[in-house]
């Protein structure tokens, strides 16, 4: 089955944890994701720069993890995301800002990407609130 | 096939970007011609309210976009009657057209979309 995993939250949310405890179990089982896409606070997920206590899980690195090695598209919602602070380097030039903090892996892109993957799906998971 | 989609909109107009947000969701399934309708339940059916002053908040007018839907071609509107009803809007005007649908009614839109996304 393929699954589209929209992410809502910020990487603190448990529920973004538990995000990322569904997708690696729905490739466990054989089955196929789409696309992971991120929107809402979810494209908070996305930032590099985000600087976790050593005895505290580090979600959004784990994230990141989990996309490299399974080469997943994931998506982040560029409107969303200019708004809350995360550029590449296209877009930190465009808006003359200092700062690109987009993770690797990572590629900015517009709401039309969800409803792409929508059509390829079969199943779509989302996951935001606590 | 093409697939369907109908979203939940669930935040009041002004908490926060979250409606203007879900708007937006609304609004790009128009722009590829996908079919989507919106529910509005919980505080987002207070984004339906007519005659809202946002500007009195500093707030960019939401129902402007929503006045904006069928030109996407989004056309069908729900409104929960319930959630109407519990803040006291059962008889107030809407700036738009939407079906007023009870649970029972709620339940068998659901299952009349391939997806339903909740924001």
């Amino acid at each position: 089955m393929k699954f589209v995993i929209n992410v809502l939250s910020s990487s603190t949310a448990p529920s973004t944890r538990r995000a990322l405890h569904f997708s690696q179990a729905v490739l466990a089982a054989g089955h196929e994701i789409v696309r992971v896409f991120f929107y809402q606070e979810g494209v908070l997920t996305a930032s590099n720069n985000l600087v976790v206590a050593q005895d505290q899980q580090d979600i959004a690195q784990q994230w990141q993890a989990f996309i490299a090695e399974h080469q997943l598209d994931a998506v982040v919602c560029i409107a969303a995301a200019l708004r809350r602070g995360v550029l590449d380097q296209a877009e930190a030039q465009r808006f003359g800002r200092e700062a690109v903090n987009l993770a690797e892996g990572y590629q900015l892109s517009g709401l039309g990407q969800l409803h792409d993957g929508l059509q390829q799906a079969d199943r779509l998971i989302s996951f935001g609130g606590e | 096939m093409v697939k369907s989609v109908l979203l939940i909109s669930r935040q009041a107009p002004w908490a926060g970007v979250g409606a203007a947000e879900a708007l937006d969701v609304a609004l790009a399934a128009g722009a590829f011609d996908l079919p989507l309708s919106i529910l509005f339940m919980d505080d987002g059916v207070l984004q339906l309210l007519a005659q809202q002053q946002p500007q009195r908040l500093e707030q960019k007018d939401l129902s402007a976009n929503l006045q904006a839907l069928p030109m996407f071609g989004i056309e069908q509107l729900y409104v929960a009657q319930q959630c109407l009803i519990q803040r006291g809007l059962a008889d107030s005007p809407l700036a738009l057209t939407a079906d007023r649908l009870d649970d029972a009614q709620i339940q068998q839109l659901i299952r009349q979309y391939d997806y339903v996304v909740t924001l």
